[in-house]
């Protein structure tokens, strides 16, 4: 500790800390730019001068570590000079075009020249311009405002991981840019425009929209990961105009990722429902539907399920929820479906193996909290693209990489280029995963001494294929540092938890957790973890999700999803929902393909019109609030599902506020501890390769909801590519393909086929091909796991 | 595309830093990659980039930061002319507008035949010598016109 003395103000502070830190935290204000909390000092703006006792000169309070005894005056007159002195050079070159700025009005420089600047500029000659380059379609550019702070660059090079901004050139000549101008492809690359204190970077689809003073704030909860980001909502008269993150140092610090800020341009567009459809099969009317008013479409959808549960019984009714929906409409849609006699409900989309439903900890719960990721010694990510699955936690282990040096690894089946530097990456192939987690188990319980189970031992039969020692030595080196290292985890991602033997994986996963005391982190799609906390998952005798689709039962609810799009078998899910009797859609979007199968659409109010609890992974439990009203006819989702319970005369359906549907839930299960993966679990291996090319599948960021597939710039990105079978290099040569090569796609078993364009992706290991789920295109293929290629 | 030889001493350079200051090693290497080729293409930046394992943006940071990297080609023959204050005092305009005539080029501009490229430079430290000028890599100073017709005539 040192005392120093700021304007005369005495102040107990961290010695070697940088002196604006020190002023930030005891609230005396020092004006800047370049300077931020989270990221590295740059001292390059100048701003932030200050008078230090026996210093000869103003010294950048960013800059200066705090020494016992030092003296500070930040209002002195030397200090004032030298602050205008900056300000008035700063702004030799910038436009002043304020009025035509979207940065008009929560400007830094704006602001601190109304408080450092001159009147009028003694700067009469010709000021510098600067060409702005396209740099793809989240962020606008307006170089010609930019002062060099270098945020953008610094952001991108530390916390992004990804350095897409530089600043060639030199002195006058200096342009930030992209090399070559290229596009910022970042997932997190919108916070650049936070960031940038001035109007040179700001939000593309924002632009020109409305001016920051007119807008309305409205403090909510990103639905789109597990992550429970906190948002804050900016609407113009009941349109939503952009989001803005809000900070939160325990969940997303000040950053929130492309897909929280842009998503909110599907409630915009013009592919909202709007209006309840029914179709009555009237030939005169388009393909059967017509528009309603609510009384005739609920009526018409409680008619519809009554008779099927009449003709048949209650369990003829199977409900697929979207795992984006509140923890309220996860909870109103599970009782109506048990009202009537349903025990069929899931939410869970990505998910091929159930087979621990019965026995293994229920709940996909992170075992770590999401501040201690940034604190992590050493973990393993399994089947994750942890990067674009859950972008801020990725921030948060690149965070640990360079705080703490973490060891992070990976065994996965595509080599995903990280935004943080990996310990060991072991590429392997979907066939082999399960085989490689269980080599893993083997050498942890050498180094514990600690019998492995022999169901574990089994699975670990050397595969010939990995022999080779180096190998082995990756795997052991995993090994030991999941038991020698302090803090832990196993991660299971995305292509863990859609493996056709997840269960097996949790299992092995959950034992080296048990015995290295590593912490279990699951990572589940969404709002995933409230459908768990509502019990929207299969009663005693319900079927899961491909049951239901498999049964091609007689009705199906569907809520907020596109199960042909949103479920990992699309072609079973299309299959089935052609094939049943009533099909009730509640959802915010239209899709021309929902029209072909389904009996009534309601139209639901999008997630920034509708209040909800969101309970992320690590079970923090937020609510978010309604920042615009419904669209049109659009209603909440829980009043939906609630006034559709009082026309089928169910009882418990009487909730008038939010609150009373959210007192309904009991979170006991919350704080309860997890169970641990029994002795007895089914290891059975179901994954098994023959012929053909192994098929690696992901769901791309931005196809993975409605919501975002409705967002028209995060459409344009490139973590949006076109579907296409990719190959890597060795692979195209050895089947005689060239990029962009039309393919024809089959599924070994025969069912189902496409023709997709070759690309040629190095990430795909031999004998796989990268083909992603999300698209209509790819959906013919099911969730088999094995294809051929032909040339189309 | 750099040679056997630009790589190793690339690689002979890199061996001069610890294993986690890779980039140290840049701006040595963007010389040796500028000695093969004459001058630096985008291409030749990102690739150099992806030797040191830097983003390629990082290398174009220096590439374009630093005067001596040629950013566009040049000719066979580099002359660079000092107009800072002890050579202008000594006469650099008239050695400026020697070389203008004699080679029929303006100041960053090539010959039609590719043979020299004048360049304009600030102070190479040599002001005891003024007025001087660089051609290649080597350093002629108290220039005269006549001396300068020599040089020029000396060059291939």
């Amino acid at each position: 500790m040192a005392t120093i003395e700021v304007d005369g103000k005495t102040l107990e502070v961290e010695a070697g800390e940088m002196l604006i830190k020190a002023t930030d935290k005891a609230g005396i204000y020092i004006p800047r730019f370049c300077y931020h909390d989270k990221l590295s000092v740059a001292a390059n703006c100048r701003m932030c001068l200050v008078e230090v006792e026996k210093a000869p000169k103003p010294l950048p309070a960013c800059a200066t570590p705090i020494m016992d005894g030092m003296k500070v005056f930040t209002k002195s007159k030397l200090a004032r000079e030298a602050q205008k002195g900056t300000m008035e050079f700063l702004l030799i070159n910038h436009p002043l075009d304020c009025p035509v700025c979207d940065q008009g009005g929560e400007c830094p420089l704006q602001d601190q020249a109304l408080g450092y600047g001159k009147d009028e500029s003694r700067f009469l000659e010709r000021k510098r311009v600067v060409a702005s380059h396209d740099i793809g379609p989240l962020v606008a550019t307006e170089m010609t405002r930019c002062i060099h702070c270098t945020r953008c660059v610094r952001y991108g090079e530390e916390v992004a991981g990804i350095m897409e901004m530089g600043a060639p050139g030199r002195g006058e000549y200096t342009q930030i840019g992209t090399f070559l101008n290229q596009s910022v492809d970042s997932e997190v690359s919108g916070n650049m425009i936070d960031l940038c204190p001035v109007g040179a970077l700001t939000s593309k689809p924002y632009r020109f929209a409305a001016r920051s003073w007119e807008l309305q704030s409205h403090a909510s909860i990103s639905p789109h990961d597990c992550v429970g980001t906190n948002i804050n909502v900016q609407t113009l008269r009941d349109q939503v105009e952009r989001v803005l993150p809000i900070e939160n140092t325990e969940v997303n610090d000040c950053w929130i990722a492309d897909r929280d800020r842009y998503s909110y341009e599907a409630v915009n567009s013009d592919q909202r429902l709007t209006v309840p459809m029914i179709r009555d099969g009237n030939p005169e009317n388009d393909g059967g539907w017509r528009e309603v008013n609510w009384e005739s479409a609920l009526k018409y959808a409680a008619a519809g399920l009554l008779t099927v549960i009449e003709s048949s019984s209650g369990n003829h009714v199977g409900g697929l929820a979207s795992a984006s929906s509140t923890l309220e409409e996860f909870h109103l849609f599970q009782k109506l479906l048990q009202a009537m006699g349903s025990s069929n409900i899931d939410h869970r989309l990505q998910q091929l193996d159930f087979r621990d439903d019965s026995t293994a900890s229920r709940f996909p719960i992170s075992q770590l909290p999401i501040a201690d990721f940034s604190n992590l010694d050493a973990g393993l990510l399994i089947g994750s693209n942890i990067r674009k699955e859950q972008p801020l936690l990725s921030l948060r282990l690149r965070e640990a990489t360079l705080k703490n040096q973490a060891q992070i690894n990976v065994i996965g089946v595509m080599d995903y280029e990280m935004n943080f530097d990996l310990a060991q990456n072991i590429v392997s192939n979907p066939a082999s995963l399960v085989n490689e987690i269980a080599l893993l188990a083997v050498e942890v319980s050498k180094l514990k001494e600690n019998d492995v189970p022999e169901q574990i031992a089994l699975l670990a039969s050397p595969n010939e294929q990995y022999n080779d020692t180096q190998h082995l030595a990756a795997i052991s080196n995993i090994a030991n540092q999941l038991c020698s290292k302090e803090q832990t985890m196993v991660t299971l991602g995305a292509i863990a938890q859609q493996h056709k033997d997840a269960s097996v994986i949790r299992f092995i996963a959950q034992w080296i957790c048990d015995i290295t005391d590593a912490r279990m982190v699951i990572l589940p799609p969404a709002n995933s973890v409230a459908g768990w906390v509502a019990n929207c998952t299969p009663g005693e005798a319900g079927k899961n999700t491909v049951d239901m689709l498999a049964a091609k039962l007689k009705a199906y609810v569907l809520l907020g999803c596109e199960p042909e799009l949103d479920h990992i078998d699309g072609q079973s899910a299309m299959n089935a929902m052609l094939a049943a009797d009533f099909v009730l859609q509640i959802s915010a979007f239209k899709s021309s393909n929902v029209m072909k199968y389904a009996d009534v659409i309601l139209p639901m109010a999008a997630f920034t019109e509708a209040a909800g609890t969101y309970v992320n992974c690590e079970g923090r439990v937020q609510k978010s609030s309604v920042a615009a009203p419904p669209k049109e006819e659009s209603r909440p989702a829980w009043k939906i599902l609630r006034v559709l319970g009082n026309f089928m005369e169910f009882s418990g359906f009487d909730q008038i506020t939010l609150d009373d549907v959210t007192s309904e839930v009991s979170f006991e299960n919350l704080s309860s501890p997890k169970g641990k993966t029994q002795e007895n679990s089914d290891t059975t291996i179901h994954y098994h390769h023959t012929r053909g090319l192994q098929r690696i599948s992901d769901t791309p960021m931005y196809r993975a909801e409605a919501t975002l597939r409705n967002a028209k710039a995060l459409q344009k990105t490139a973590d949006n590519p076109p579907p296409a079978a990719g190959l890597n290099a060795k692979m195209m040569e050895k089947y005689g393909f060239s990029d962009s090569d039309l393919t024809l796609v089959v599924t070994t078993n025969g069912e189902g086929n496409t023709v997709l364009p070759i690309r040629l992706d190095n990430r795909v290991p031999n004998d796989c091909v990268y083909i992603s789920a999300g698209h209509l295109e790819t959906a013919p293929l099911g969730a088999d796991t094995s294809v051929s290629l032909e040339k189309a | 595309m750099l040679s056997d030889t630009s790589l190793r001493e690339i690689q002979h350079e890199l061996s001069k830093y610890p294993a986690d200051r890779r980039q140290s090693a840049l701006m040595a290497a963007l010389r040796i990659a500028q000695d093969e080729h004459g001058w630096l293409s985008e291409p030749l930046i990102e690739y150099v980039a992806g030797v040191i394992r830097v983003p390629p943006v990082r290398a174009y940071e220096v590439a374009s930061f630093y005067s001596m990297y040629e950013l566009k080609p040049v000719g066979r023959n580099k002359i660079c002319v000092c107009t800072n204050i002890s050579c202008m005092l000594r006469g650099s305009d008239e050695v400026v507008e020697h070389l203008n005539k004699r080679l029929g080029i303006g100041l960053g501009e090539t010959t039609a035949d590719g043979k020299v490229t004048l360049k304009e430079v600030e102070c190479l430290a040599a002001c005891a010598g003024a007025p001087m000028m660089q051609v290649n890599r080597d350093y002629f100073e108290n220039l005269t016109p006549q001396s300068i017709d020599e040089i020029l005539d000396s060059l291939s």
